[in-house]
């Protein structure tokens, strides 16, 4: 790394106040300070330099890439199926829904249908992911704040739903229970009831959390008018998710191209007006709200069928053939050696995770490996807009900012 | 309006520069000439029946057989009409270098940094074109390059071996 640009510390005379130069104990400072990579509230490792003026942030630059593994050069080394599991590492917090935006992308690359009850499967999971991403980003926001409290509230209800992950496929953090094509299993009559129980112990949760937040001062004056962008701002930036609808940029992919069983679900999509942290947190929360209704309906409509699409040259055979039949083991031996043979073309694939839209850009020039694989992490991007949302606020208003773009930075630096 | 007239009325108004316009699984892909890469941005910006305003993403290919080298791909779309595009440019190795599109989508600064980072093309006009994901000082080239090795360069292969068994 560059240290040069660190160790100076630039002396120069306010300009708005020129007496300042004849009298030097007026003489007005800017200090660069490291924050990061090892604060505790930037969320991983990330390192930003900041340029103060007094407390003041003049300007900040992000210093990314200590979480960059590489991923996209990994992809180009596997097969389709063997990345998923490599997807589960990027939001590390959320890899549910990383492993839906992958597979939704392949699917599309192959023109292949999922079938109805591997979409409503999908949709649930993916949907207890985003309360999980919620109820994960509200604690550490408040924690960042100075509400210790709601962080062990959101903490305990969210360890119900990664339990429920653990009984689903064994992990609860990374899951790969995706496949392209469909899912790796139906949900047990205990998951079923599990979940159940959880859609009604947890709505008057919410509420809780809420009350904490609303009626604390302290949270109030730290989110209302912080980090404020516009609309045009938001777009022009590219941010997406919940960062782009407090701003009331009304772009939600699950309405505006709707995917898996959305567009049979009744929701609405909460948009923001002022477009800073405090409608940014409102719209997050009534998110929780929304994803319990679609849980909801869609084990309502949820009918019995099949939950991996039927194109043998693609989807895996399930497991107990394998065991025991010739031809769906050469099937298996085949699709993890070689891989499935795709079409030569590109495709991008958006999908809306809970931070933002999780993207798949996919080039391929036939054969069992994607020819280059571009992920578009809604944190990567967010980074980007930091500078000129952080501009005029407080050294600790830099900390809210953090919380209020939900990065998480095995994502942003791949 | 349908991808065939958004094709269209693309390859009308620059009947120079349209080099390809690929329609595949429902997306479009127009590739223009380098020179008009900025005009092209420009036009899918600001005219009121285009008005792409939200870019997705900034990305790069690798295609070491052909002539022009780097390809680089933008993704933009239109929150109004709900339509996306994909624009794409090539550059050969010896002059890797594209107009940048900072001044239209402020968000263009970090991707084009990063394709700056992962494959080495440069982009004219940009304020900040730094390396973003690797350090600084990494000089060992661009990673996403098909040339630049996926296993390591090698050096792994010169450590002592440790011989187990032996013991």
């Amino acid at each position: 790394m560059a240290f040069e640009d660190q160790r100076t510390t630039v002396y120069k005379v306010d300009p708005a106040h020129p007496e300042s130069e004849t009298l030097p104990t007026l003489r007005t400072e800017e200090l660069l300070l490291n924050m990061g990579p090892q604060h505790p509230s930037t969320h991983g490792v990330l390192k930003v330099i900041l340029e103060l003026e007094g407390e003041r942030l003049v300007k900040s630059t992000p210093v990314l890439g200590f979480l960059h593994r590489g991923v996209e050069k990994l992809a180009e080394d596997g097969t389709y199926h063997q990345f998923i599991p490599h997807t589960d590492r990027l939001d590390y917090v959320c890899a549910m829904y990383n492993n839906f935006a992958y597979c939704r992308a392949v699917e599309k690359l192959m023109n292949i249908t999922v079938p109805d009850r591997a979409e409503y499967l999908r949709t649930i999971v993916a949907e207890v992911q985003r309360i999980i991403g919620h109820q994960f980003w509200l604690g550490t926001q408040a924690l960042d704040i100075g509400a210790m409290t709601v962080f062990f509230y959101c903490f305990r209800d969210r360890e119900i739903l990664l339990d429920w992950f653990d009984e689903l496929c064994g992990a609860r953090l990374t899951t790969s229970w995706y496949r392209i094509g469909g899912v790796e299993r139906d949900f047990t009559a205990s998951l079923l009831d599990k979940l159940k129980q959880f859609l009604d112990y947890f709505p008057p949760k919410i509420d809780e959390y809420v009350v904490f937040l609303e009626k604390n001062r302290i949270w109030v004056a730290r989110t209302k008018g912080v980090a404020v962008i516009s609309a045009e701002d938001a777009v022009s930036f590219g941010l997406s998710g919940p960062t782009l609808r407090g701003s009331g940029v009304d772009y939600d992919l699950r309405k505006a191209e709707p995917y898996s069983a959305y567009p049979k679900c009744e929701f609405s999509v909460p948009l923001g007006k002022n477009g800073d942290t405090y409608d940014r947190y409102w719209i997050r929360v009534q998110e929780l709200y929304e994803s319990v209704k679609i849980i909801r309906q869609c084990l309502e409509q949820m009918q019995d069928g099949p939950i991996m699409a039927d194109v043998p040259s693609v989807t895996m055979p399930p497991k107990e053939r394998v065991f025991t039949n010739l031809e769906s083991m050469i099937q298996h031996f085949k699709l993890f050696s070689q891989g499935f043979n795709a079409p030569p073309g590109e495709i991008y694939c958006g999908t809306e995770a809970h931070k933002g839209e999780l993207g798949f850009y996919i080039v391929s020039t036939g054969g069992g490996k994607p020819y280059r694989l571009k992920i578009r992490a809604p944190s990567f991007i967010h980074m980007g807009a930091f500078d000129y949302m952080s501009r005029g606020y407080m050294i600790a208003d830099a900390i809210t900012l953090f919380g209020t773009y939900d990065i998480v930075m095995g994502e942003c630096d791949r | 309006m349908s991808l065939q007239q958004l094709a269209s009325q693309i390859q009308d108004t620059f009947s120079t520069g349209v080099v390809k316009v690929v329609e595949w699984r429902g997306e479009l892909a127009v590739t223009v000439t380098r020179d008009r890469l900025h005009e092209v941005a420009q036009y899918l910006h600001d005219d009121p029946a285009m008005d792409f305003d939200y870019i997705v993403h900034v990305s790069s290919v690798d295609w070491p057989d052909d002539d022009e080298r780097f390809e680089v791909v933008y993704e933009f779309y239109s929150i109004k009409k709900r339509q996306r595009i994909r624009l794409k440019t090539r550059a050969p190795e010896s002059d890797c270098i594209v107009d940048s599109l900072t001044d239209l989508w402020k968000g263009a600064d970090f991707m084009e940094r990063e394709v700056y980072d992962m494959m080495g093309i440069r982009f004219r006009n940009h304020p900040d074109l730094r390396r973003i994901l690797m350090p600084d000082d990494y000089t060992e080239g661009y990673p996403l390059r098909k040339d630049f090795p996926l296993r390591g360069k090698g050096w792994r292969d010169t450590f002592e071996f440790l011989d187990e068994t032996a013991r």
